[in-house]
Protein backbone atom coordinates (compact mmCIF):
# COMPACT_ATOMS: atom_id res chain seq x y z
CA UNK A 1 0.00 0.00 0.00
CA UNK A 2 2.88 2.18 0.35
CA UNK A 3 4.18 1.73 -2.89
CA UNK A 4 0.79 2.24 -4.38
CA UNK A 5 0.46 5.59 -2.38
CA UNK A 6 4.13 6.80 -3.66
CA UNK A 7 3.54 5.94 -7.26
CA UNK A 8 0.35 8.22 -6.71
CA UNK A 9 1.86 10.70 -5.13
CA UNK A 10 4.07 10.90 -7.71
CA UNK A 11 1.81 11.20 -10.21
CA UNK A 12 -0.01 13.55 -8.87
CA UNK A 13 3.25 16.13 -9.05
CA UNK A 14 3.44 15.12 -12.77
CA UNK A 15 0.33 14.88 -14.01
CA UNK A 16 -2.26 16.53 -11.89
CA UNK A 17 0.05 19.70 -10.94
CA UNK A 18 -0.73 18.16 -7.24
CA UNK A 19 1.84 17.93 -4.22
CA UNK A 20 0.91 14.40 -3.06
CA UNK A 21 -2.10 12.01 -2.31
CA UNK A 22 -2.89 11.20 1.07
CA UNK A 23 -5.78 9.43 3.16
CA UNK A 24 -5.31 6.14 0.98
CA UNK A 25 -8.32 3.49 1.58
CA UNK A 26 -9.18 0.36 -0.29
CA UNK A 27 -13.24 0.42 -0.28
CA UNK A 28 -14.81 -2.76 0.06
CA UNK A 29 -17.84 -2.17 -3.05
CA UNK A 30 -16.49 -3.52 -6.49
CA UNK A 31 -15.87 -7.66 -6.61
CA UNK A 32 -13.93 -7.33 -9.84
CA UNK A 33 -11.81 -4.57 -9.74
CA UNK A 34 -9.61 -2.69 -7.04
CA UNK A 35 -11.78 0.52 -5.98
CA UNK A 36 -9.23 3.00 -3.73
CA UNK A 37 -10.50 6.22 -2.07
CA UNK A 38 -7.69 9.15 -1.86
CA UNK A 39 -7.47 13.02 -1.49
CA UNK A 40 -5.78 14.93 -4.10
CA UNK A 41 -3.50 17.29 -2.05
CA UNK A 42 -3.27 20.84 -4.07
CA UNK A 43 -1.95 24.14 -3.38
CA UNK A 44 -2.65 23.21 0.47
CA UNK A 45 -6.18 21.91 -0.47
CA UNK A 46 -7.57 18.22 -0.45
CA UNK A 47 -9.94 16.92 -3.06
CA UNK A 48 -11.24 13.27 -2.96
CA UNK A 49 -10.62 11.02 -5.52
CA UNK A 50 -10.85 7.10 -6.72
CA UNK A 51 -8.86 5.13 -8.53
CA UNK A 52 -10.20 2.09 -10.74
CA UNK A 53 -7.45 -0.20 -11.38
CA UNK A 54 -6.23 -3.41 -12.29
CA UNK A 55 -3.27 -3.80 -10.74
CA UNK A 56 -1.86 -7.18 -12.99
CA UNK A 57 -3.21 -4.83 -16.10
CA UNK A 58 -4.92 -8.27 -16.81
CA UNK A 59 -8.54 -8.30 -17.74
CA UNK A 60 -10.82 -8.66 -14.99
CA UNK A 61 -13.33 -10.88 -17.36
CA UNK A 62 -13.79 -12.20 -20.62
CA UNK A 63 -16.81 -9.42 -20.75
CA UNK A 64 -15.22 -6.42 -19.45
CA UNK A 65 -14.29 -3.58 -22.18
CA UNK A 66 -11.30 -2.73 -20.10
CA UNK A 67 -10.63 0.41 -18.29
CA UNK A 68 -9.15 2.44 -20.45
CA UNK A 69 -12.29 2.32 -22.93
CA UNK A 70 -14.53 2.57 -19.49
CA UNK A 71 -12.75 6.08 -18.87
CA UNK A 72 -13.61 6.60 -22.39
CA UNK A 73 -17.09 5.69 -22.15
CA UNK A 74 -18.10 7.73 -19.13
CA UNK A 75 -16.86 10.98 -20.31
CA UNK A 76 -18.91 10.18 -23.89
CA UNK A 77 -21.41 9.53 -21.34
CA UNK A 78 -20.93 13.16 -19.53
CA UNK A 79 -20.87 14.98 -22.72
CA UNK A 80 -24.36 13.49 -23.46
CA UNK A 81 -25.78 14.63 -20.49
CA UNK A 82 -25.44 11.34 -18.49
CA UNK A 83 -24.51 11.70 -14.30
CA UNK A 84 -20.61 10.54 -14.04
CA UNK A 85 -18.06 11.20 -12.11
CA UNK A 86 -15.18 13.53 -14.21
CA UNK A 87 -12.82 11.53 -14.68
CA UNK A 88 -9.33 13.36 -14.01
CA UNK A 89 -6.49 11.01 -15.20
CA UNK A 90 -6.01 7.63 -17.29
CA UNK A 91 -3.27 5.68 -16.38
CA UNK A 92 -0.31 4.86 -19.04
CA UNK A 93 2.25 2.54 -18.94
CA UNK A 94 5.22 5.18 -17.59
CA UNK A 95 2.86 5.56 -14.36
CA UNK A 96 3.80 2.16 -13.21
CA UNK A 97 0.40 1.27 -11.49
CA UNK A 98 -1.21 -0.89 -14.29
CA UNK A 99 -4.68 -0.62 -15.74
CA UNK A 100 -6.94 2.21 -14.42
CA UNK A 101 -7.92 5.48 -14.35
CA UNK A 102 -8.70 8.56 -11.24
CA UNK A 103 -11.84 9.60 -11.26
CA UNK A 104 -14.19 12.72 -8.86
CA UNK A 105 -15.42 11.36 -6.22
CA UNK A 106 -19.36 11.51 -6.09
CA UNK A 107 -20.78 11.80 -2.57
CA UNK A 108 -24.39 9.80 -2.28
CA UNK A 109 -25.74 5.92 -1.70
CA UNK A 110 -25.45 3.20 -3.77
CA UNK A 111 -26.45 0.41 -1.35
CA UNK A 112 -29.44 -0.79 -2.97
CA UNK A 113 -31.90 -1.34 0.55
CA UNK A 114 -30.90 1.79 1.33
CA UNK A 115 -32.44 3.15 -2.08
CA UNK A 116 -34.60 1.24 -2.03
CA UNK A 117 -36.23 1.44 1.97
CA UNK A 118 -33.74 4.29 3.49
CA UNK A 119 -35.53 7.17 4.97
CA UNK A 120 -32.74 10.01 4.02
CA UNK A 121 -33.86 9.44 0.16
CA UNK A 122 -37.60 8.97 0.37
CA UNK A 123 -37.75 12.58 -1.51
CA UNK A 124 -36.08 11.18 -4.06
CA UNK A 125 -37.54 7.82 -4.66
CA UNK A 126 -40.77 8.88 -6.22
CA UNK A 127 -38.96 10.82 -9.25
CA UNK A 128 -35.89 8.19 -9.73
CA UNK A 129 -37.76 5.50 -12.14
CA UNK A 130 -38.31 8.38 -14.61
CA UNK A 131 -34.56 9.99 -14.20
CA UNK A 132 -33.68 6.42 -14.85
CA UNK A 133 -35.74 6.04 -18.27
CA UNK A 134 -33.86 9.40 -19.05
CA UNK A 135 -30.65 8.83 -18.22
CA UNK A 136 -31.02 5.40 -20.39
CA UNK A 137 -32.34 7.43 -23.19
CA UNK A 138 -28.67 9.84 -23.34
CA UNK A 139 -26.34 6.41 -22.65
CA UNK A 140 -28.77 5.38 -26.20
CA UNK A 141 -27.60 8.25 -28.21
CA UNK A 142 -24.16 7.29 -27.78
CA UNK A 143 -22.16 6.52 -30.91
CA UNK A 144 -20.78 2.46 -31.41
CA UNK A 145 -19.06 3.71 -34.10
CA UNK A 146 -16.62 5.64 -31.78
CA UNK A 147 -16.01 2.27 -29.47
CA UNK A 148 -15.35 0.05 -32.09
CA UNK A 149 -13.77 -2.76 -29.40
CA UNK A 150 -17.25 -2.97 -27.63
CA UNK A 151 -18.84 -6.56 -28.44
CA UNK A 152 -22.01 -6.21 -30.24
CA UNK A 153 -24.83 -9.20 -29.48
CA UNK A 154 -28.18 -9.76 -30.67
CA UNK A 155 -30.60 -11.17 -28.06
CA UNK A 156 -29.98 -14.97 -29.28
CA UNK A 157 -26.25 -14.62 -28.77
CA UNK A 158 -26.60 -13.37 -25.17
CA UNK A 159 -28.69 -16.46 -24.05
CA UNK A 160 -25.76 -18.36 -25.59
CA UNK A 161 -23.43 -16.34 -23.79
CA UNK A 162 -25.63 -17.18 -20.25
CA UNK A 163 -25.90 -20.67 -21.66
CA UNK A 164 -22.36 -21.31 -22.77
CA UNK A 165 -21.57 -20.02 -18.90
CA UNK A 166 -23.82 -21.94 -17.00
CA UNK A 167 -23.15 -25.45 -18.78
CA UNK A 168 -19.30 -25.24 -18.33
CA UNK A 169 -19.94 -25.20 -14.38
CA UNK A 170 -21.55 -28.99 -14.99
CA UNK A 171 -23.62 -28.70 -12.38
CA UNK A 172 -26.99 -29.24 -13.26
CA UNK A 173 -30.31 -26.97 -12.54
CA UNK A 174 -33.69 -27.69 -13.93
CA UNK A 175 -34.75 -24.10 -13.30
CA UNK A 176 -32.28 -22.88 -15.34
CA UNK A 177 -33.04 -25.03 -18.11
CA UNK A 178 -36.24 -24.20 -18.19
CA UNK A 179 -35.90 -20.49 -18.33
CA UNK A 180 -33.51 -21.40 -21.24
CA UNK A 181 -36.10 -22.93 -23.29
CA UNK A 182 -38.61 -20.01 -22.24
CA UNK A 183 -35.79 -17.53 -23.58
CA UNK A 184 -35.48 -19.75 -26.52
CA UNK A 185 -38.88 -19.37 -27.42
CA UNK A 186 -39.48 -15.76 -26.60
CA UNK A 187 -36.21 -14.26 -27.94
CA UNK A 188 -36.64 -11.50 -30.05
CA UNK A 189 -35.24 -10.81 -33.38
CA UNK A 190 -31.95 -8.50 -34.18
CA UNK A 191 -32.82 -5.04 -32.64
CA UNK A 192 -33.46 -2.73 -36.26
CA UNK A 193 -31.45 0.08 -34.10
CA UNK A 194 -28.51 -1.59 -32.12
CA UNK A 195 -27.78 0.98 -29.37
CA UNK A 196 -24.64 0.92 -27.19
CA UNK A 197 -26.30 -0.32 -23.59
CA UNK A 198 -24.14 0.22 -20.42
CA UNK A 199 -25.02 -3.29 -20.01
CA UNK A 200 -25.44 -2.78 -15.54
CA UNK A 201 -27.67 -0.14 -15.53
CA UNK A 202 -29.33 -1.18 -12.24
CA UNK A 203 -29.76 -0.25 -8.47
CA UNK A 204 -26.27 -0.92 -7.21
CA UNK A 205 -24.18 1.10 -9.51
CA UNK A 206 -25.87 4.19 -9.03
CA UNK A 207 -25.22 7.15 -6.78
CA UNK A 208 -28.04 8.27 -5.66
CA UNK A 209 -28.29 11.72 -3.92
CA UNK A 210 -31.62 13.23 -2.25
CA UNK A 211 -31.86 15.04 -5.27
CA UNK A 212 -31.85 12.13 -8.02
CA UNK A 213 -29.02 10.37 -9.42
CA UNK A 214 -25.61 11.89 -9.26
CA UNK A 215 -23.72 9.44 -11.22
CA UNK A 216 -23.87 6.52 -13.39
CA UNK A 217 -21.24 3.89 -12.57
CA UNK A 218 -19.36 0.74 -13.49
CA UNK A 219 -19.17 0.97 -17.59
CA UNK A 220 -17.10 -2.25 -17.58
CA UNK A 221 -19.71 -4.42 -19.70
CA UNK A 222 -20.95 -1.84 -22.32
CA UNK A 223 -21.68 -3.28 -25.02
CA UNK A 224 -23.69 -2.80 -28.33
CA UNK A 225 -26.97 -4.58 -28.62
CA UNK A 226 -31.16 -4.37 -27.84
CA UNK A 227 -31.49 -1.02 -26.24
CA UNK A 228 -34.36 -2.98 -24.40
CA UNK A 229 -31.87 -4.84 -22.43
CA UNK A 230 -31.27 -1.78 -20.18
CA UNK A 231 -34.88 -1.08 -19.33
CA UNK A 232 -35.45 -4.89 -18.57
CA UNK A 233 -32.11 -5.54 -16.50
CA UNK A 234 -33.10 -2.33 -13.94
CA UNK A 235 -36.36 -3.94 -13.36
CA UNK A 236 -35.16 -7.69 -12.01
CA UNK A 237 -36.14 -8.94 -9.00
CA UNK A 238 -32.64 -9.21 -7.67
CA UNK A 239 -32.45 -5.51 -7.50
CA UNK A 240 -36.01 -4.63 -5.45
CA UNK A 241 -34.65 -5.55 -1.82
CA UNK A 242 -38.07 -6.33 -0.50
CA UNK A 243 -40.10 -3.65 -2.06
CA UNK A 244 -42.01 -6.30 -4.25
CA UNK A 245 -44.44 -3.29 -5.29
CA UNK A 246 -41.99 -1.26 -7.12
CA UNK A 247 -40.46 -3.21 -9.94
CA UNK A 248 -37.83 -0.30 -11.09
CA UNK A 249 -34.85 -0.76 -8.41
CA UNK A 250 -37.27 -1.13 -5.62
CA UNK A 251 -38.11 2.76 -6.06
CA UNK A 252 -40.28 2.89 -9.08
CA UNK A 253 -42.94 2.02 -11.63
CA UNK A 254 -41.81 0.55 -15.03
CA UNK A 255 -44.50 2.89 -16.77
CA UNK A 256 -42.54 5.71 -15.47
CA UNK A 257 -39.08 4.28 -16.05
CA UNK A 258 -40.40 3.90 -19.61
CA UNK A 259 -42.12 7.32 -20.23
CA UNK A 260 -39.18 8.94 -19.04
CA UNK A 261 -36.71 6.80 -21.55
CA UNK A 262 -39.46 7.90 -24.60
CA UNK A 263 -39.84 11.53 -23.67
CA UNK A 264 -36.29 11.87 -23.90
CA UNK A 265 -35.82 10.49 -27.15
CA UNK A 266 -35.73 7.46 -26.25
CA UNK A 267 -37.89 4.66 -29.22
CA UNK A 268 -41.23 3.81 -27.82
CA UNK A 269 -40.62 0.54 -25.54
CA UNK A 270 -42.06 -2.77 -26.85
CA UNK A 271 -43.18 -4.01 -23.24
CA UNK A 272 -42.89 -7.87 -24.64
CA UNK A 273 -39.33 -7.19 -24.94
CA UNK A 274 -38.94 -5.70 -22.27
CA UNK A 275 -40.07 -8.52 -20.07
CA UNK A 276 -37.83 -10.99 -22.08
CA UNK A 277 -35.19 -8.99 -21.08
CA UNK A 278 -36.39 -8.86 -17.06
CA UNK A 279 -36.23 -12.90 -17.53
CA UNK A 280 -32.97 -12.97 -19.22
CA UNK A 281 -32.15 -10.75 -16.15
CA UNK A 282 -32.72 -13.16 -13.59
CA UNK A 283 -31.10 -16.07 -15.42
CA UNK A 284 -28.22 -13.76 -16.46
CA UNK A 285 -28.20 -12.71 -12.63
CA UNK A 286 -28.27 -16.37 -11.45
CA UNK A 287 -25.66 -17.32 -13.89
CA UNK A 288 -23.46 -14.96 -12.45
CA UNK A 289 -23.72 -16.01 -8.60
CA UNK A 290 -23.09 -19.40 -10.37
CA UNK A 291 -20.24 -18.97 -11.76
CA UNK A 292 -18.76 -17.96 -8.37
CA UNK A 293 -18.22 -21.40 -6.79
CA UNK A 294 -15.45 -22.06 -9.65
CA UNK A 295 -14.19 -18.72 -8.49
CA UNK A 296 -14.43 -20.12 -4.89
CA UNK A 297 -12.52 -22.89 -5.63
CA UNK A 298 -9.78 -21.31 -7.34
CA UNK A 299 -8.51 -17.85 -7.04
CA UNK A 300 -11.06 -16.10 -4.70
CA UNK A 301 -11.22 -18.78 -1.84
CA UNK A 302 -13.10 -15.96 0.60
CA UNK A 303 -16.40 -16.62 2.40
CA UNK A 304 -17.97 -13.69 0.62
CA UNK A 305 -17.75 -15.56 -2.45
CA UNK A 306 -18.88 -18.64 -1.12
CA UNK A 307 -22.15 -16.65 0.13
CA UNK A 308 -22.51 -15.10 -3.27
CA UNK A 309 -22.62 -18.34 -5.09
CA UNK A 310 -25.04 -19.72 -2.97
CA UNK A 311 -27.75 -16.92 -3.64
CA UNK A 312 -28.22 -18.44 -6.95
CA UNK A 313 -30.93 -20.12 -5.47
CA UNK A 314 -32.65 -16.56 -5.40
CA UNK A 315 -33.05 -16.69 -8.76
CA UNK A 316 -34.21 -19.56 -9.16
CA UNK A 317 -37.07 -18.96 -7.63
CA UNK A 318 -37.55 -15.49 -8.94
CA UNK A 319 -38.21 -17.47 -12.28
CA UNK A 320 -40.47 -20.09 -11.02
CA UNK A 321 -42.44 -16.86 -10.01
CA UNK A 322 -42.11 -15.36 -13.58
CA UNK A 323 -42.68 -18.64 -15.25
CA UNK A 324 -44.20 -20.92 -13.32
CA UNK A 325 -46.53 -19.25 -11.04
CA UNK B 1 -22.20 -42.61 17.26
CA UNK B 2 -20.68 -39.19 17.86
CA UNK B 3 -20.88 -37.16 20.75
CA UNK B 4 -23.35 -34.28 21.60
CA UNK B 5 -23.58 -31.46 21.62
CA UNK B 6 -24.34 -31.67 18.14
CA UNK B 7 -22.39 -29.84 14.83
CA UNK B 8 -25.87 -27.78 14.36
CA UNK B 9 -25.76 -26.38 17.77
CA UNK B 10 -21.72 -25.59 17.96
CA UNK B 11 -21.78 -24.09 14.10
CA UNK B 12 -24.95 -21.71 15.75
CA UNK B 13 -22.71 -21.25 19.01
CA UNK B 14 -19.88 -20.31 16.62
CA UNK B 15 -22.28 -17.70 14.58
CA UNK B 16 -23.12 -16.02 17.15
CA UNK B 17 -19.60 -15.50 18.27
CA UNK B 18 -18.50 -14.00 14.59
CA UNK B 19 -21.97 -11.77 14.66
CA UNK B 20 -21.97 -10.78 18.66
CA UNK B 21 -18.10 -10.20 19.72
CA UNK B 22 -15.82 -10.33 16.64
CA UNK B 23 -18.51 -8.55 14.07
CA UNK B 24 -19.42 -5.68 17.14
CA UNK B 25 -15.59 -5.48 18.31
CA UNK B 26 -13.76 -4.46 15.20
CA UNK B 27 -14.84 -2.29 11.50
CA UNK B 28 -14.66 -1.93 8.23
CA UNK B 29 -13.51 -5.12 6.43
CA UNK B 30 -13.02 -7.05 9.72
CA UNK B 31 -16.00 -6.75 10.95
CA UNK B 32 -18.23 -6.54 7.23
CA UNK B 33 -16.28 -10.18 6.86
CA UNK B 34 -16.92 -11.80 10.16
CA UNK B 35 -20.80 -11.16 9.62
CA UNK B 36 -20.37 -12.58 6.30
CA UNK B 37 -18.78 -15.90 7.95
CA UNK B 38 -21.62 -16.01 10.53
CA UNK B 39 -24.11 -15.80 7.83
CA UNK B 40 -22.26 -18.38 5.99
CA UNK B 41 -21.96 -20.92 8.99
CA UNK B 42 -25.95 -20.31 9.86
CA UNK B 43 -26.37 -21.44 6.44
CA UNK B 44 -24.61 -24.86 6.51
CA UNK B 45 -26.49 -25.58 10.06
CA UNK B 46 -29.45 -24.97 7.90
CA UNK B 47 -28.18 -27.68 5.20
CA UNK B 48 -27.34 -30.05 8.15
CA UNK B 49 -31.03 -29.01 10.29
CA UNK B 50 -33.23 -29.22 6.54
CA UNK B 51 -31.32 -31.11 4.10
CA UNK B 52 -31.50 -34.70 4.43
CA UNK B 53 -35.25 -34.67 4.78
CA UNK B 54 -35.72 -32.36 1.83
CA UNK B 55 -33.34 -34.16 -0.55
CA UNK B 56 -35.04 -37.49 0.48
CA UNK B 57 -38.64 -36.39 -0.51
CA UNK B 58 -36.78 -35.02 -3.81
CA UNK B 59 -35.31 -38.43 -4.70
CA UNK B 60 -38.20 -40.01 -4.31
CA UNK B 61 -39.88 -37.32 -6.50
CA UNK B 62 -37.57 -37.23 -9.09
CA UNK B 63 -37.85 -40.88 -9.18
CA UNK B 64 -41.46 -41.10 -10.44
CA UNK B 65 -41.19 -38.39 -12.68
CA UNK B 66 -38.56 -39.54 -14.75
CA UNK B 67 -39.26 -43.05 -14.54
CA UNK B 68 -43.00 -42.98 -15.57
CA UNK B 69 -43.34 -44.58 -18.81
CA UNK B 70 -45.06 -41.90 -20.93
CA UNK B 71 -41.73 -39.45 -20.32
CA UNK B 72 -39.75 -42.39 -21.32
CA UNK B 73 -38.05 -42.33 -24.32
CA UNK B 74 -37.72 -45.60 -25.81
CA UNK B 75 -33.99 -46.59 -26.85
CA UNK B 76 -31.51 -46.84 -25.08
CA UNK B 77 -33.35 -46.66 -22.19
CA UNK B 78 -32.96 -49.68 -20.57
CA UNK B 79 -29.06 -49.44 -18.62
CA UNK B 80 -29.98 -45.20 -18.83
CA UNK B 81 -32.87 -45.62 -17.17
CA UNK B 82 -32.30 -48.28 -14.44
CA UNK B 83 -29.02 -46.27 -13.39
CA UNK B 84 -31.25 -42.31 -14.08
CA UNK B 85 -33.92 -44.02 -11.98
CA UNK B 86 -31.92 -45.24 -8.69
CA UNK B 87 -28.96 -42.91 -9.15
CA UNK B 88 -27.81 -40.27 -6.53
CA UNK B 89 -29.83 -36.78 -6.94
CA UNK B 90 -26.67 -35.20 -9.00
CA UNK B 91 -27.29 -37.92 -11.71
CA UNK B 92 -31.35 -37.25 -11.35
CA UNK B 93 -31.09 -33.76 -11.59
CA UNK B 94 -28.57 -34.20 -14.66
CA UNK B 95 -31.42 -36.27 -16.19
CA UNK B 96 -33.95 -33.98 -15.85
CA UNK B 97 -32.31 -30.94 -17.06
CA UNK B 98 -31.52 -33.11 -19.83
CA UNK B 99 -34.78 -34.07 -20.70
CA UNK B 100 -36.30 -29.98 -19.96
CA UNK B 101 -33.45 -29.14 -22.32
CA UNK B 102 -34.88 -31.22 -25.24
CA UNK B 103 -38.14 -30.42 -24.56
CA UNK B 104 -39.15 -34.04 -23.81
CA UNK B 105 -40.91 -32.72 -20.15
CA UNK B 106 -42.43 -29.20 -19.26
CA UNK B 107 -44.83 -27.59 -17.36
CA UNK B 108 -47.50 -29.22 -18.67
CA UNK B 109 -45.92 -32.50 -17.58
CA UNK B 110 -47.98 -33.78 -14.39
CA UNK B 111 -45.79 -33.17 -11.21
CA UNK B 112 -42.95 -31.18 -13.04
CA UNK B 113 -44.02 -27.50 -11.90
CA UNK B 114 -44.91 -29.13 -8.20
CA UNK B 115 -41.61 -30.53 -7.62
CA UNK B 116 -39.41 -27.82 -9.40
CA UNK B 117 -41.14 -25.23 -6.98
CA UNK B 118 -40.81 -28.02 -4.05
CA UNK B 119 -37.09 -28.30 -5.03
CA UNK B 120 -36.68 -24.68 -5.09
CA UNK B 121 -38.30 -23.72 -2.02
CA UNK B 122 -36.16 -26.27 -0.06
CA UNK B 123 -33.23 -24.84 -1.34
CA UNK B 124 -34.21 -21.29 -0.46
CA UNK B 125 -35.31 -22.41 2.84
CA UNK B 126 -31.47 -23.51 3.54
CA UNK B 127 -29.79 -20.41 1.18
CA UNK B 128 -31.89 -17.49 2.38
CA UNK B 129 -34.93 -17.95 4.39
CA UNK B 130 -35.07 -14.23 4.51
CA UNK B 131 -35.26 -13.77 0.84
CA UNK B 132 -38.44 -11.30 0.06
CA UNK B 133 -39.08 -13.20 -3.17
CA UNK B 134 -38.74 -16.20 -0.99
CA UNK B 135 -41.13 -15.09 0.91
CA UNK B 136 -44.00 -14.05 -1.94
CA UNK B 137 -43.67 -17.46 -3.09
CA UNK B 138 -44.62 -19.05 0.21
CA UNK B 139 -47.35 -16.31 0.58
CA UNK B 140 -48.50 -16.95 -3.25
CA UNK B 141 -48.32 -20.90 -2.73
CA UNK B 142 -50.26 -21.05 0.77
CA UNK B 143 -53.61 -21.36 -0.28
CA UNK B 144 -53.60 -23.15 -3.13
CA UNK B 145 -51.02 -26.43 -2.02
CA UNK B 146 -51.08 -29.28 -3.83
Amino acid sequence: MNDLAEALSALARRRLGGEGVTGLTRLSAGATQEIWRLSLVKDGAETPLILRRAPGGTRVSETAVGLETEAALMAAGGAAGVPVPAVRWVLTPEDGLGHGFLMDFVEGETLGGRIARGEALAAARPGLARQCGEILARIHTLDPAAFPGLRRATPAELVDQYETTYRAADWPRPVFELALRWLRAHCPPPPAHPRLVHGDFRNGNLMIGPEGVRAVLDWEIAHVADPMEDLGWICVNSWRFGVADKPVGGFGQREDLWAGYEAAGGAPVDRDRALFWEVFGSLRWGVMCASMTASFRGPDPSVERAVIARRTSETEVDLMRLLAA
Amino acid sequence: MQDQPTPSEVLAAVARFLKDVVAAETTGHTSFNARVAANALEMMRRQLDLAPAAETAEQARLESLLGAPAAQPAAPARGARRRAATGDLTALNAELSRRLAAGELDLETRGLADHLWQTTLAKLAVDQPTYWGYRAALAERAPTKD
